[in-house]
């Protein structure tokens, strides 16, 4: 980064989606600009298209460390972002739902993560306190329950994760996301009941056509169409399907619902380990994690502990050692 | 009929690339001596289309190729070995080409040529000479590319052997007893839940795209 001169103000304000950092070639020539999502210490977080321009991907890029001797700066961001990349794959082969990589390049510091649609468990945990302050807790009987079934996949995301041998090493709620589920995609134990609902008409293997055609967009007859119209007169990225737009309006159709899947991300600090401290200590992170939410959040992390406990062969041993992290960390903020 | 497309990947404007899918290709031992003679009038990747998962799985190794050439990092003689190479796991040529590459047996042919300028009047290659040059030298019924006519080609047990699927829950379980072609047949079984076709093929494609990140790491 060079530090630039701040440019005089002139009548036609610049488009603010441009920031003034520049992104790794070939990224610096995107046809729209990238949107800047976070700037973190080690990390900047640009979502860009990728393959095709109806692909999102969060790019997550380390740009060199002015302050560092550029060949240890190569070799740490090289080692930092292959360590997170490598735990990804596993993840993704293991089947714990987590961004799948893309595509990477380690001289250059980027990795190209798969992009998760919807929101943090934080913010979720956010809206559910405000709710609980304005409307009190009668009522809502519902979301409550709702409520108990989201902390019931985050226990069991966590023990799966943990299962494989992965600690996260920076388990906060900021780091779950919940994804929900596609259209034409049921919640998994009820799928069979919905599935037919959403493309009556479709055989499945055109089903199959279609959803595999949009990427990992959703199944409709315009898109299908669309398709068959470009793949006989071929025009610039025939695979080209819904629009961004397209996407966000589906996100946000209807009423918030809680039903979706848990997806682990921002494995930058994540060990391959399956000791029961390191488990301890990521759960030990996110109880902190939900406790400065609001008080009114631990019957809910209680419900995560319990769930979690209940996902893997070793969960209840890592339990125990979790009231062992919690009397160290005690002790120390008495000292401290 | 179907016919050669043109794909730009989003970074790379002013690399056309075309691609053409031909089945029942009866003279492919004679295309694949055009390239063992380097002859220039075949500068193509040809790939053998069984080992192809889906598009995503072939931009994904174009972007590759394209971003390593963008940094003079290729491994390889041309950017059309490139792309052989850029699908395989390792780091092994010979090995890439006998696996994605064209071979004397290849009945399902994916030829790609990627340009290095956009297309103008000044620039001899365009989708029509690709498309002349090839109906030309191909024997064989030239297809759509897309996911679709893929979905009846690829073959999904020889693909989780290359990139050695079976030893995480993705393509594992069951999946050893399922037909070549794996059509309208499930890839994973369903002790994670992802219980159909779409959901098998894409994660299955998720983690070979990782694969393909990782190679020469
Ligand atoms: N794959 C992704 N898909 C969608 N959004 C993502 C993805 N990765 C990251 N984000 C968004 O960017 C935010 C920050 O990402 P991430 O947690 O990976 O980096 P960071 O916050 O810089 O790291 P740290 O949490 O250590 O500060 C996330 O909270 C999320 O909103
Ligand atoms: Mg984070």
């Amino acid at each position: 980064m060079t530090y630039a001169p701040a440019p005089a103000p002139t009548a036609e304000p610049a488009p603010q989606t441009h920031p003034t950092l520049t992104l790794p070639a070939p990224f610096a020539t995107s046809p729209d600009p990238p949107s800047l999502l976070t700037q973190g210490a080690e990390a900047i977080i640009y979502k860009i298209s990728f393959l095709t321009p109806s692909t999102s991907c969060a790019l997550k890029y380390r740009p060199p460390k002015p302050y560092r001797h550029p060949t240890l700066d190569k070799r740490l961001t090289k080692a930092r972002l292959l360590a997170e990349a490598r735990v990804l794959v596993k993840c993704r082969r293991e089947g714990v739902r987590v961004p799948a990589v893309l595509a990477a390049d380690w001289e250059a510091g980027w990795v190209g993560l798969e992009w998760v649609e919807g929101g943090t468990v934080r913010g979720v945990l956010d809206g559910w306190v405000h709710r609980e302050e304005k409307e009190g807790a009668e009522g809502e009987g519902g979301k409550e329950k709702e409520m108990l079934d989201l902390m019931m996949r985050v226990g069991r995301a966590v023990g799966r994760m943990h299962e494989i041998g992965v600690c996260h090493g920076d388990l906060t709620t900021s780091n779950l996301m919940l994804r929900p589920f596609k259209k034409g995609k049921a919640k998994r134990e009820e799928k069979d009941s919905t599935r037919d609902t959403v493309a009556p008409t479709q055989s499945s293997r055109e089903a199959v056509r279609a959803q595999l055609a949009a990427g990992k967009g959703t199944v409709s007859a315009e898109r299908e169409t669309a398709m068959t119209a470009e793949s006989t007169a071929p025009a610039p990225a025939p695979v080209t399907q819904d629009t961004q737009e397209g996407r966000e309006k589906e996100d946000t159709a209807g009423s918030p619902t809680l039903a979706g899947d848990i997806v682990l991300i921002d494995f930058g600090l994540a060990t391959q380990s399956s000791h029961d401290e390191d488990r301890a200590v990521d759960l030990y992170v996110l109880e902190r994690a939900f406790a400065a939410t609001h008080p009114a959040a631990e019957p809910l992390f209680r419900e995560v502990l319990r769930c979690y406990g209940e996902s893997y062969k070793g969960a209840r041993v890592v339990l125990k050692r979790l009231e062992e992290v919690r009397m160290r960390g005690r002790k120390r903020s008495m000292l401290g | 009929m179907a016919s050669v497309q043109t794909f730009y990947l989003p970074h790379f404007p002013s690399n056309p690339i075309y691609i053409a899918l031909f089945k029942d290709v009866s003279n492919a031992s004679f295309l694949r001596q055009q390239l063992l003679d380097a002859n220039t009038e075949f500068d193509y990747a040809f790939l053998d289309a069984t080992m192809i998962l889906s598009s995503t799985h072939l931009l994904a190794a174009l972007f590759r190729t394209l971003n390593d050439s963008l940094h003079n990092r290729l491994k390889s003689r041309t950017i059309h070995s490139e792309i052989v190479f850029s699908l395989s796991p390792n780091n092994n040529i010979a090995e890439a080409f006998r696996r994605f590459g064209i071979s004397a047996t290849t009945n399902s042919l994916i030829a790609v040529k990627i340009s290095m300028s956009p297309p103008s009047p000044s620039n001899p290659l365009s989708i029509e000479s690709v498309q002349s040059h090839l109906t030309r030298v191909v024997q064989g019924t030239q297809m759509v590319f897309s996911d679709e006519t893929l979905l009846g080609l690829t073959d999904l047990e020889r693909l989780r052997k290359v990139y050695k699927l079976d030893s995480g829950k993705v393509g594992g379980g069951g999946a050893g007893k399922k037909g070549r072609n794996g059509k309208e047949e499930s890839v994973v079984n369903g002790m994670n839940g992802f219980e159909d076709e779409v959901d098998g093929r894409l994660e299955m494609e998720s983690v070979i795209l990782g694969i393909m990140a990782l190679k020469g790491s």
